[in-house]
């Protein structure tokens, strides 16, 4: 079969990023803008200075994707773009660049979804990797436990019922004074922390055995936070990042080894920001060995917001003949 | 010479081709502010009724400012699309330059408004000389419509407003200015691509070119994260 060279284009949060992909599976370049420089002055992504910052990065970025791949436009066979989920003034701009430049050379367009772009970053670094498995995806804006039966065909069997993960992680970070970004944060002075110092409940959902709650962890900081602020007492950064980090991992796992166990599935791919963290990677290894699963999880290039994972999982659409047209337009709260 | 010309920044999208001082077709839709959907398809409808193959394009003119913020990307990130993927130059095109454009010849003031909500307007004034050649009184800028108004009337004689701020600040113009306020009919009251793409042709002429790379709109305001912090910060200077 020909080989097929795809230019993805993301924008949906705080990074500018664009990636020349071969057959899905391979990376040729993958160019990321970052612009947490820019919000850390604010405590965190400010969305009008996210969109300024996509326009005037975004071509530059594309030029050096193409280049870094040794490619031109002539060796490009689609345009991918994320269309969704995400923050709709950014992804406006990749969304509007990508249609422009399929339209001006006559290139087939393809919208992807942000989330099936963080599992397929996992098909970038294990070529033997093929649906189906389950798929654990956590990040600023998303927490969900899927079963991935074919490429591009998912089936959530979990979700949040209230904050994601990552967003608990950034609203934790800022409260016990790390600031934003707040996963790596959290992460780094966890390592000098006391997991067991203060109690943080595992969020559980009534009605449901797998949905998560996150926002009851991140509220039992802030209250021992207040109590230790009333009664004088000090409190150690350390083991209160290390305490909510533990409550974190420990529920993900559950989750993670209740699903295994369901629906007999010997892989899991781990996928998003939050992927990143490495007491998650290791947790989550741990717990699934003990069932003999194997944990997949990209490198942490592939975890962070980039373009070679919509590269990665527009190839399976685009073999399929799908296409979308030059009325695509940026869906905020898009759906797996 | 071959130029597309698009404007997003208000309520209005429209695309235009223009070949050698001839509009070879505009398409603008003042309907729902859907930019991000039918900016692209209104563009390729008008390629395809005149056979304009984007290869024979060379150069694209975008109203660059002011404007809705979005609606400026929206635009931007179309002609930066078009210009990176056919290495042709952009031409940005001053959004109310090209805006007071559509009056050509009136001897009188004019002066584009746009709804910048907070009681502003972006605006400039204009006139276009003796020689028909556009001359800027005051260049775009965000002001409240009031101080705007007292100015169009401390320069005297009559002013055509003209933009999607009319509808908003009519009344007040008619107030401060009486019988000198006159408002464009329909049609030569909003923004059009096809004074961006005349306008753009000028400019191409005097070399005013910018890279797709390095083109960005002109806010011609802060975003308000920014603008709290200012605040902020200068009153902890005030109190320190």
């Amino acid at each position: 079969m020909e080989d097929i060279r795809i230019l993805a284009i993301e924008s949906s949060c705080d990074e500018t990023a664009a990636a020349v992909v071969l057959n899905g599976r391979k990376a040729l370049s993958n160019v990321i803008s970052s612009q947490i420089a820019l919000h850390t002055q604010y405590g965190g992504v400010v969305p009008e200075l996210a969109s300024r910052m996509h326009i005037e990065a975004i071509d530059h970025v594309i030029r050096a994707a193409l280049a870094e791949a040794d490619c031109t436009f002539d060796d490009i066979d689609a345009i991918a773009v994320t269309n969704g989920p995400g923050l709709v003034g950014a992804l406006l701009v990749g969304v509007a660049e990508a249609k422009a430049i399929a339209f001006a050379l006559g290139k087939p367009l393809l919208g992807i979804n942000h989330i099936e772009g963080h599992v397929s970053a996992n098909f970038l670094e294990h070529p033997d990797l093929e649906p189906p498995f389950l798929a654990l995806i956590v990040s600023g804006g998303h927490t969900n436990l899927a079963r991935v039966k074919d490429y591009g065909e998912f089936e959530i069997i979990a979700r949040t019922r209230d904050d994601a993960a990552g967003e608990a992680f950034d609203k934790v970070a800022r409260a016990i004074g790390l600031g934003y970004p707040g996963g790596p944060k959290i992460e780094k002075a966890a390592r000098c922390g006391d997991p067991t110092a203060y109690p943080v409940p595992r969020g559980k959902v009534d009605d449901n055995a797998y949905d998560f709650s996150f926002s009851g962890m991140k509220s039992a900081v802030l209250n021992l936070l207040n109590h230790a602020e009333m009664t004088g007492e000090s409190v150690r950064q350390e083991d209160m990042a290390a305490s909510f980090q533990a409550a974190v991992v420990d529920v993900l796992c559950d989750r993670a080894v209740r699903a295994v166990k369901e629906f007999g599935e010997k892989k899991l791919v781990l996928a998003g920001g939050v992927a990143a963290n490495g007491a998650l990677r290791d947790g989550l290894a741990k717990a699934l060995k003990k069932v003999r699963a194997e944990l997949i999880v990209p490198s942490p290039v592939f975890c962070t917001d980039n373009a070679a994972m919509i590269g990665a999982a527009t190839y399976y659409h685009y073999v399929k003949g799908e296409r979308s047209d030059l009325s695509l337009n940026a869906v905020p709260g898009l759906e797996l | 010479m071959k130029i597309i010309g698009i404007e997003s920044s208000s309520l209005v999208a429209s695309a235009a081709v223009w070949e050698d001082g001839k509009l070879l077709a505009e398409y603008t839709v003042d309907h729902k502010k859907t930019h991000s959907q039918t900016l692209l398809p209104m563009l390729e409808e008008i390629c395809r009724m005149t056979e304009c193959e984007m290869k024979t394009v060379d150069a694209v003119a975008v109203s660059a400012g002011p404007g809705s913020f979005t609606g400026l990307r929206i635009g931007a990130a179309t002609a930066k699309g078009l210009g990176l993927a056919l290495d042709i130059p952009l031409i940005a095109v001053p959004t109310l330059d090209a805006t007071a454009w559509g009056l050509f010849g009136v001897k009188d003031l004019i002066c584009p408004i746009m709804d910048a909500k907070r009681g502003q307007v972006y605006t400039g004034i204009y006139r276009f000389d003796e020689e028909d050649r556009l001359s800027i009184l005051k260049a775009s800028c965000a002001m409240d419509f009031g101080e705007l108004a007292e100015q169009l009337k401390a320069l005297g004689g009559r002013v055509y407003f003209l933009g999607d701020g009319v509808p908003v600040f009519r009344e007040k113009a008619k107030e401060v200015l009486g019988e000198n306020a006159r408002f464009a009919p329909a049609g030569q009251d909003r923004q059009r691509a096809a004074n961006v793409a005349a306008l753009g042709a000028l400019l191409l002429a005097e070399g005013k070119t910018v890279t797709s790379a390095d083109f960005a709109p002109e806010y011609y305001r802060e975003s308000q994260a920014e603008r709290v912090r200012r605040e902020r910060e200068s009153k902890a200077v005030v109190h320190d």
